[in-house]
């Protein structure tokens, strides 16, 4: 068979290719995802200082190290059996709320967004974010810029740091903010509100209107009708920051909720030899192969996914928009992978309104900002929802506090199936025979795992030490000779 | 490991005012001890920057011993304390990389106790025989297999089918 | 792809990183319309679409500027090392990982074995005697299937290729980014082999209060809440502004945390451990090797990661030992401790 390779993977962080073979007839046989890293972080973390944590983690990805200095903090709070002071969580996830923001907005823009501003099969030179600013001119520019510059400076000034905060303890934080840092962080929230409308109202015009796009959203070829996971909070509304993790059937009702401390006894791991990456699925219901539907444990954890395990929004605008969404494409839940574009925007607004909430909370600027913790570390869990997915940080320690263990089960490693399956579809159903392959269609195939936001580097962080495997051997023809398996419930 | 061969190589950092006087004490009285020392003379073994045992190390020296006065008899009053100090922390960190305590070792001799250096010398010697060579540059080799590797790459992308725009 | 003729190339690639690198490069805001004003950007995967046979097609020496980020540990991270250089007249190690290992680097305390064999092996409930695990090479129904080699050691990207000029930091602060541009944009770079930056270290810019430094003990960040004005290392805390190069402008001990040495040895700095042993052992406050054995033991259980985070790869023993006692394995294939 014939081979088409795409490589490198382009638009999202880390690294991949995708081999797409076509058989006799130019129809697509098989597409896979490959991603040829590792790191080997839960390996080489032992040994370390528990404290040191939230620094070595964040540097897992650049582009979401917040979202594991944050997880890396709530694991050494319960690693040191410390609870901080109400003002410490509080300033944690309103930081938390600025960095999904300005994360989301450098996905929208810079990432995934050219696609549907400049075309997807517009010249290379032209599908990327300059395209993009000098397309919709430098008035929008501008605000685009404005949106990341606010976000990282206000990271900065809470963090120490643009990207890699250094600030996160057992029991809180190392800094507080002052009355003159919380009236800045609350003018440029309402900025930032008015900022993620304004996106909404560009996706709106340029994506929504355009029945082009709409006829990709709405494609086949871009469905999967798998499980979709997110955290909640006491409401079952999205929250980021705290809550229970929720996992939803492909027919939108609730199939478990559990706190992130019991994730082991709900996710299992698959393995192929052709990716360095595994493939996670929900244990009760097994292993089926790359299929979706309600009977293969396949799941996402994605925007989409959030709201979809969700009942709603927590603030006003942000419900308003997700009500919007669902008339829209009718109802929930709602299985197009392309709509994780929308759902990512209705995220947006959602922290630049938790944002300006928390920034004018009458408690946000009094302390106590940490306690020290009293208590000998041994074992601790600590869950976030990172940008891309829910994030679990593991450890446990020698009474020193230095690590023995180390386990991470990150954002992007949740969808790696219906990642993987997303690009084999997309690819089957776009190039079909006697078509033409350009670059623009290929480009068009890589839509369909960009829509995930993927982070390689988080994604691959390592393999895990004592996650449940399984482990499929398989003939030069494909037919399965062995399954290993590990740890897996009832096996 | 105790290779009858091998012969270590060890780096000496010894200090102006007491040990290399001593040393060179033990030479004139025609003491026997092994030759395996090559020996650096520095002003004070305070001189001794931690980065000069990495280097050692790094550069196939198999142990590094340094030599200084007596606490309390720096002929620089204080500075082999800071000695004592950078060889604390030294082993420390070398234990850490997987060096042998034995293949670093701190002697205070002064300019009277050739005899003490030479034993010294001759314990140091025989601990690291038994320990074997260090070779530390052979953990940086890379594997042949890598070239294999890239040109299975290459030979990857040549096959697969041309795109263009 | 080559648009206008007379712009020189410039290439942005990343290989074992993170991301922040791009990150920080987008932090330059508006200045990036500058950036694509002055350069063709002919690579730069996170934001362009530009693929690897883009590359593979173009004259030797073709690219002026690549600013590689991420060290060297798989075959296919060494092939771009190697492809970029012969494609590039000027070959920059951009950012913490590419210079000195950066957090990846730490992986040079175990091995790709070890990494393997835990995940694989250890575990009792597996069965696997032929060592299941991601192949170089898998046949699978349609064909074949490529993935790179992993090695033991992370290499820094000039010990696989010949580096020009070095950027420090994780990441390189964006300001910086932006000098080294504009540098390089009106031909004002220094002597080939420099690193681009400050020479001198965090305490120089660091704004804390520094008087007397007598260590009767260490602290971990988590024992006490330090002064805000006064030196970390005073109260203390290990901080490691003491070795590492300024260009941050100290921001971390400006929220309450110590230095954690990101920007890498200060200039005339070989090892970044041996400066840290070296000013450390100015501060402990003792004359008695119990006592200074004790300090040492509870103040600094991690010797590795609090001397070396950043810099393991590329100090001057790089990797902790193959041979000695840390992989030992016996005949059953079990790690001895």
């Amino acid at each position: 068979m014939k081979r088409i390779s795409i490589d490198p993977i382009t638009r999202l962080e880390g690294h991949g290719k995708i081999e797409i073979f076509l058989n006799d007839e130019g129809d697509v046989a098989n597409a896979y995802l490959q991603i040829p890293e590792l790191r080997g972080f839960e390996r080489f973390c032992v040994g370390r200082l528990a404290e040191d944590m939230p620094n070595l983690t964040n540097r897992i990805c650049g582009v979401c190290p917040e979202a594991h200095h944050i997880a890396a903090t709530k694991a050494l709070d319960a690693l040191f059996h410390v609870e901080p002071p109400p003002t410490a969580k509080k300033l944690r996830e309103m930081f938390y709320s600025i960095f999904f923001a300005t994360d989301h907005t450098t996905h929208f823009y810079a990432l995934g967004g050219p696609d549907f501003v400049m075309g997807p099969d517009a010249p290379a030179s032209e599908r990327n974010i300059v395209g993009v600013i000098k397309k919709v001119g430098m008035d929008v520019s501008a605000k685009v810029l404005k949106m990341r510059h606010d976000g990282h400076h206000l990271l900065k000034l809470m963090g120490g740091r643009p990207v890699h905060p250094n600030w996160g303890l057992p029991g809180g934080v190392s800094r507080g903010i002052t009355e003159e840092q919380r009236a800045e962080i609350e003018r440029l929230g309402r900025d930032a509100v008015e900022f993620a409308r304004f996106t909404i109202q560009l996706f709106n015009d340029v994506v929504l209107k355009n029945s082009a796009y709409v006829d990709l959203i709405v494609n086949d070829a871009f469905t999967h009708r798998t499980y979709n996971m997110g955290t909640v909070d006491a409401n079952n509304k999205v929250n980021f920051y705290d809550g229970m993790i929720r996992i939803t059937g492909p027919d939108g009702k609730e199939f478990a909720k559990y706190p992130g401390s019991e994730y082991q006894q709900h996710i299992a791991e698959h393995v192929e030899s052709w990716s360095y990456l595994k493939f996670p699925y929900l244990k009760d219901i097994g292993w089926k192969g790359f299929v979706d539907g309600p009977d293969s444990g396949v799941y996402k954890a994605t925007p989409l996914s959030r709201l979809n395990a969700s009942d709603g929004m927590a603030t006003p605008l942000a419900q308003e928009e997700y009500e919007r969404m669902y008339d829209t494409l009718g109802g929930k839940p709602v299985h197009h992978t392309l709509a994780t574009h929308w759902a990512r925007l209705v995220e947006l607004l959602y922290a630049t309104e938790r944002w300006v909430e928390l920034a004018t909370d009458p408690e946000i600027t009094v302390g106590p900002f940490r306690v020290l913790p009293t208590e000998t570390p041994t074992e601790g869990i600590g869950q976030v929802e990172a940008p891309r997915g829910t994030l679990i940080h593991h450890y446990k320690s020698d009474e020193r506090g230095v690590l023995t263990h180390v386990n991470l089960v990150v954002g992007t490693t949740n969808n790696t199936a219906a990642m993987n399956m997303s690009v084999r579809k997309a690819a089957k159903g776009l190039i079909k025979k006697g078509e033409v392959v350009t670059e623009g269609l290929l480009n068009t195939i890589e839509m369909a795992y960009r829509a995930y936001d993927p982070c390689m580097s988080c994604a691959t962080h390592s393999l895990p030490g004592q996650m449940p495997l399984e482990v499929t051997i398989r003939a030069a023809d494909g037919e399965v000779l062995h399954q290993l398996e590990q740890y897996l419930p009832g096996r | 490991m105790h290779d009858e061969n091998f012969d270590p190589r060890i780096i000496g950092f010894f200090c102006n005012w007491c040990s290399y006087r001593a040393a060179d004490m033990a030479g004139t009285a025609r003491m026997n001890y092994e030759p395996n020392v090559r020996i650096i003379r520095v002003m004070c073994s305070g001189r001794v920057d931690p980065d000069f045992v990495m280097a050692a190390f790094a550069k196939g020296a198999d142990g590094v011993l340094i030599a200084g006065c007596h606490p309390g008899e720096c002929h620089y009053n204080n500075q082999n304390f800071k000695t004592m100090r950078r060889y604390a922390l030294l082993k420390h960190t070398l234990r850490a990389m997987g060096v042998e305590d034995e293949r670093l070792r701190l002697q205070w001799a002064s300019a009277a106790e050739g005899a003490v250096l030479a034993r010294a010398i001759d314990k140091m010697v025989e601990e690291v025989r038994d320990l074997g060579p260090l070779n530390w540059p052979e953990n940086w080799d890379t594997p042949p297999e890598v070239e294999d590797a890239i040109r299975m790459m290459e030979a990857e992308h040549a096959e697969a089918l041309e795109v263009t725009a | 792809m080559s648009g206008n003729g007379s712009k020189p190339k410039l290439a942005l690639y990343w290989a074992a990183s993170c991301g922040g690198c791009e990150i920080a490069v987008l932090g330059i805001g508006d200045k990036i319309l500058d950036i694509t004003e002055a350069f063709d950007i002919v690579l730069w995967p996170v934001a362009m679409d530009f693929k690897l046979h883009h590359i593979e097609a173009m004259e030797d020496k073709s690219i002026d500027v690549c600013l590689f980020n991420g060290a060297v540990r798989t075959s296919e991270q060494e092939y771009m090392a190697r492809l970029l250089r012969a494609k590039s007249k000027v070959m920059v190690a951009f950012g913490s990982c590419a210079h000195e290992g950066c957090i990846p680097g730490l992986a040079n305390v175990t091995t790709h074995e070890d990494i393997f064999q835990s995940s694989y092996h250890d575990k009792a409930t597996v069965h696997n005697p032929d060592g299941v695990r991601p192949q170089l090479k898998t046949e699978v129904e349609e064909g074949t299937l490529y993935l790179p080699m992993f090695y033991d050691t992370v290499r820094t990207l000039d010990q696989a290729v010949q580096v020009d000029y070095y950027i420090p930091g994780c990441p390189p602060e964006s300001n910086r980014i932006w000098e080294a541009l504009t540098a390089v944009m009106e031909g004002k770079l220094p002597e080939p082999g420099s690193v681009i930056g400050e020479k001198s270290t965090v305490c120089d810019v660091c704004p804390r209060i520094r008087t007397d430094k007598t260590i009767k003990a260490f602290k971990r960040t988590w024992e006490i809440e330090p002064d805000p004005e006064i030196c970390l290392l005073e109260q203390g805390i290990i901080c490691c502004g003491i070795a590492t190069r300024a260009g941050c402008g100290a921001l971390c001990p400006q929220v309450g945390s110590p230095c954690i040495g990101c920007y890498g040895p200060a200039e005339g700095v070989d090892d970044f451990g041996a400066r840290m042993i070296s000013a450390l052992a100015s501060v402990i406050d003792s004359e008695d090797p119990e006592e200074i054995d004790r300090i040492i033991a509870s103040g600094i259980p991690d010797p590795i990661g609090q001397f070396y985070r950043f810099g393991l790869a590329h100090s001057r023993l790089r990797r902790t030992s193959l041979r000695g006692a840390l992989h030992r394995r016996n005949a059953q294939g079990e790690v001895q401790p």
